[in-house]
């Protein structure tokens, strides 16, 4: 498929150089490889300068507000099961004020695909610091150096029992696309932490603080296993030197929320509200009556 | 020997919060429906799972009831502070029961003609069963001591219990008939305040607010809901979830209230009906996304059960306190609707109604009860949940298949007359659809062009205009051109109501009732007219400032002549409004209950200025 059909004919306003480029490019590549049409996908946002990456795309879309793309997917996935859904934010709106849903949302194990544009910076409002700032690092509301320790996403995950686990870097748009494919293949709720330098704003972690530091896990050892726990977390703790990218963990099998739900099996929200408009029938009510007698 | 009364008395059950007052009281509510006699009834706790004083207020009548009411007749008292909290609440001539001896002061109660007796029945549960079945003793003397015949309640125990094992409906039973005969002996057939079923045992149903409320949802397509439980919301999706799976309705317990609404938000946006039930603290957390769904035209339907505020205020309590809050919450302009059903069968309807008003508005709908309305328990005709009557509307929405091919040329937010965008659904043709919580474009892309903005703006405005047309009309219950007229909203129409039937019978003034049902966008043309002609209009909300007066005044410029606010977290009653209203209490009821008392000294009666 041409990855072209994804293209919207919007304006884009991201600065020159800014990692969501890449991260745009990846996702249209990885729909592109897997053949989904644009009304297949549903790309569910949330406030950011990345969360403007539905706007650039011909999908379903949809920019939330600040903080809540994730339980905005979670309804629309239980309701709508046949739509392939992603959710894209920025690392203040995922891990800071969408903090608990992200939590929740590990262990919920929903089947959705979670790219999070990771600058450690907020872009959007011009240049705070970020739930993953390291210490230290100097702002407008941290003029003496933030002063708690950064947040370690993918431990988090980890912790909170996600099943897929990855990290990318939006210098590698092709390693990102991989990401993305084997997420969205992955039955259940997939992470995609992306290594995302704001050129305008994050003087610190540039392309080449990344660059000389992330390695590819794959490449780096043959033989890592990523179903393993242990060597997840191991790596997931990996970063002042060295910074892995790649599938850290991805553990197959676990059923997600909504194959557990019963009243998935025979048919959506969605589909029994669209049989109800053609025919209400009442008297399917009926026998309720009869518990309150 | 006394004049009997028959069919027409309360009866209260106090105790701790775990003694089971609750669920035997719903049980007794059971056996005396189920004889074809109309309840009403209340129950009344704590925000505490053991320990402190609850009660359960069982009315019972041959006639609908639409409230509560003071005094009661019978109190059984399973522990001492039932009978220091509702001493003043008594009938003369009335009983109260204790189940053994309690060092309680009797002077003031036998003073006003009240008999007290303790029986053994701690002693009868333990003998035949064990101390947990005490209420069952108690409530097997009540049915002695008022006549009501035991095979009734036997019927009901045995459901109940024989659920869980045949051996314990067996001791129930057993419990209940050695209490039953002991109290047999002590009272005979002495008692003033009689119970006896109807000839005709007429088939009707016990329901409250909330269950009304799920039940009409459910029929009105709704196939998802989300909540975060907060009484008294959390039984909406407690009876949604507990629904055989065939219905096919998916119910989320999630992680907050913001997530509640926000997964609410998301399955509405694919299309299925979704709702969200919560209480005012919930409310709160959700108001972004309230303005989310109103700025994406994501129908989404809201159900606050207000309690005492502010904060966690009174948590088990009722109170009308959120109106205005609702009206105005979330930041900048919307349009919304907001609409509050005054009994039970209203709650049905709003239960189906708020879905069609989303979908053909594509708004947030907020469908406004309280702990009173959503919890109080009240006889229903089989025919006043008509699942026939129904309609499912889902306005101008594309089907699936009419935006096939026109990818590039579907709008989602098209500029039209009445505000309305046809809605298609995403995945459900190749039409793919954009939304943005920014301003944007009939595309749904981004833009703060000014005239779109504009045009933008005007559109989703529009919708308010044109839903105002649809809304309820004021409803007016009582002859017209009454002396008086009572405003309200909500749950306090009920005690409205019996007020003005009881005022009328009376003779001397008479009285009606003036209620909104649809308070936002409000029928301003029709509420000022229906004002206007009254002759002195006394405003009854459960609340402090008087919020619907001040709608009322923002809307129309009428002023309220007078206004009766409570904000005590306990419901008004017919005699309260009476007694407030400096209207004689009704017959029978001379002795002045404490919270009438109270509402005097506590209570200003403000004019609105
Ligand atoms: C409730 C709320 N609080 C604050 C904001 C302001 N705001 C917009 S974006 C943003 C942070 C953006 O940071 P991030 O999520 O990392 O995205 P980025 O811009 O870096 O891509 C904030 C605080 C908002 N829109 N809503
Ligand atoms: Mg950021």
């Amino acid at each position: 498929m041409d990855p072209r059909i994804y293209n919207a004919p919007t304006k884009n306003t991201w600065c020159a150089g800014c990692g969501d480029f890449a991260i745009l490019r990846a996702l249209k590549l990885a729909l592109a490889e897997q053949v989904i049409a644009p009304h297949e996908v549903l790309v569910v946002s949330g406030i950011g300068c990345g969360s403007k990456l539905p706007d650039y795309m011909n999908v379903n879309g949809f920019m939330t507000i600040h903080g809540r793309p994730l339980p905005v997917a979670t309804g629309a996935a239980l309701a709508n099961p046949e739509l392939k859904v992603v959710v894209v934010n920025g690392d203040g709106d995922s891990y800071g004020i969408g903090g608990n849903h992200f939590l929740h949302t590990c262990r919920r194990n929903p089947n959705i695909t979670h790219i999070v544009e990771n600058n450690q910076v907020y872009g959007l409002t011009k240049g705070q610091y970020s739930p993953t700032s390291d210490k230290g690092y100097v702002t407008t509301t941290s003029p003496d150096g933030s002063m708690e320790m950064a947040l370690n996403p993918l431990a988090v995950a980890l912790a909170a029992g996600s099943t897929f686990v990855a990290r990318g870097f939006a210098g590698d748009p092709k390693q990102m696309a991989q990401l993305i494919v084997a997420g969205m293949q992955h039955n259940g709720y997939a992470l995609i932490d992306v290594l995302q330098p704001c050129v305008t704003f994050n003087r610190v972690n540039t392309y080449d603080w990344y660059r000389s530091r992330i390695y590819k896990l794959d490449e780096m050892d043959e033989t890592y296993d990523p179903s393993s726990s242990e060597a997840a977390w191991e790596k997931a703790h990996e970063w002042e030197e060295r910074i892995p990218t790649g599938i850290l963990y991805n553990r197959e099998g676990i059923p997600t929320y909504e194959d557990q739900v019963i009243q998935l099996r025979d048919n959506s929200p969605l589909k029994g509200t669209l049989s109800l408009w053609d025919d209400p029938r009442p008297e399917q009510y009926e026998s309720l009556k009869e518990q309150f007698v | 020997m006394t004049e009997k009364t028959v069919n027409d008395l309360s009866i209260m059950i106090g105790g701790d919060a775990g003694q089971g007052v609750e669920s035997s009281g719903a049980g007794f509510c059971l056996a005396l429906a189920r004889t074809g006699l109309q309840l009403f009834a209340l129950q009344d706790y704590r925000s505490q799972i053991c320990g402190g004083h609850n009660f359960y207020e069982i009315r019972i009548s041959d006639r609908p009831l639409y409230s509560h009411r003071e005094p009661i007749h019978v109190l059984i008292a399973l522990t001492p502070e039932s009978v220091a909290l509702h001493l003043d609440s008594i009938a003369p001539g009335g009983a109260v029961i204790l189940p053994e001896k309690f060092e309680i002061d009797e002077a003031p109660l036998k003073e006003r003609g009240i008999s007290v007796d303790s029986l053994p029945l701690m002693k009868i549960a333990e003998e035949h069963g064990n101390r947990l079945m005490l209420n069952t003793a108690a409530l097997a003397a009540t049915a002695a001591l008022t006549g009501f015949p035991l095979e009734y309640m036997e019927q009901v125990i045995r459901e109940n219990f024989g659920k869980k094992s045949a051996e314990l409906a067996d001791t129930n039973v057993a419990v209940a008939r050695a209490a039953h005969e002991l109290a047999m002996e002590r009272f005979g057939e002495d008692f003033p305040f009689r119970i006896e079923p109807p000839k005709k045992a007429t088939k009707r149903m016990l329901m409250n607010g909330n269950e009304a409320i799920a039940l009409g949802a459910l029929a009105g397509g709704c196939r998802f809901v989300s909540a975060y439980p907060m009484t008294p919301g959390t039984s909406i999706i407690e009876f949604l979830s507990a629904l055989p799976h065939e219905y096919g309705v998916v119910a989320k317990h999630a992680e907050d209230e913001i997530a509640a609404v926000c997964m609410a938000l998301g399955a509405s946006f694919t299309g299925a009906r979704a709702m969200t039930p919560t209480s005012g603290g919930g409310f709160s957390l959700m108001v972004e996304a309230v303005g989310l769904a109103g700025m994406t035209e994501v129908p989404l339907v809201l159900v606050d059960a207000q309690r005492g505020g502010p904060s966690t205020g009174l948590p088990t309590r009722t109170e009308q306190s959120d109106l205005l809050f609702t009206i105005h919450a979330s930041q900048g302009e919307f349009p919304r609707i907001v609409t509050a059903p005054t009994t039970i069968e209203e709650c049905f309807e709003a239960g189906w109604r708020a879905f069609n008003l989303a979908d053909k508005y594509q708004c947030p709908v907020i469908i406004m009860t309280d702990t009173f309305l959503a919890s109080s328990l009240r006889t229903l005709e089989m025919d006043a949940i008509d699942f026939g009557r129904v309609v499912i509307d889902r306005g101008a929405t594309v089907k699936s298949t009419d935006v096939d091919g026109e990818s590039n040329g579907y709008l989602r937010f098209r500029f039209s007359d009445d505000g309305i965008s046809p809605r298609a659904l995403p995945g459900r043709g190749t039409a793919t659809i954009t939304a943005a919580s920014d301003e944007h474009d009939e595309t749904g892309h981004i833009t703060e062009d000014s005239d779109n903005r504009v045009r933008m703006m005007n559109k989703r405005m529009q919708k308010l205009e044109t839903a105002r047309a649809e809304m309820k009309s004021p409803i007016l219950y009582g002859p017209k051109d009454a002396d008086l007229t009572l405003v309200c909203w909500g749950s306090t129409f009920g005690a409205c109501r019996e007020a003005v039937d009881e005022i009328n019978a009376e003779g001397g003034s008479s009285a009606n009732v003036l209620r909104i049902i649809d308070l936002w966008p409000m029928r301003e043309e029709e509420v000022r007219e229906a004002l206007e002609s009254c002759k002195r209009r006394v405003l009854v909300e459960q609340n402090y400032t008087a919020q619907l007066g001040k709608l009322i005044r923002m809307t129309t410029g009428i002023e309220m002549d007078d206004t009766l606010t409570k904000f005590d977290g306990r419901p008004f009653s017919p005699p309260e409004i009476k007694q407030r209203l400096g209207l004689e209490a009704g017959s029978g009821n001379e002795v002045g209950p404490k919270d009438l008392q109270r509402a005097d000294q506590e209570y200003v009666v403000r004019r609105l200025r």
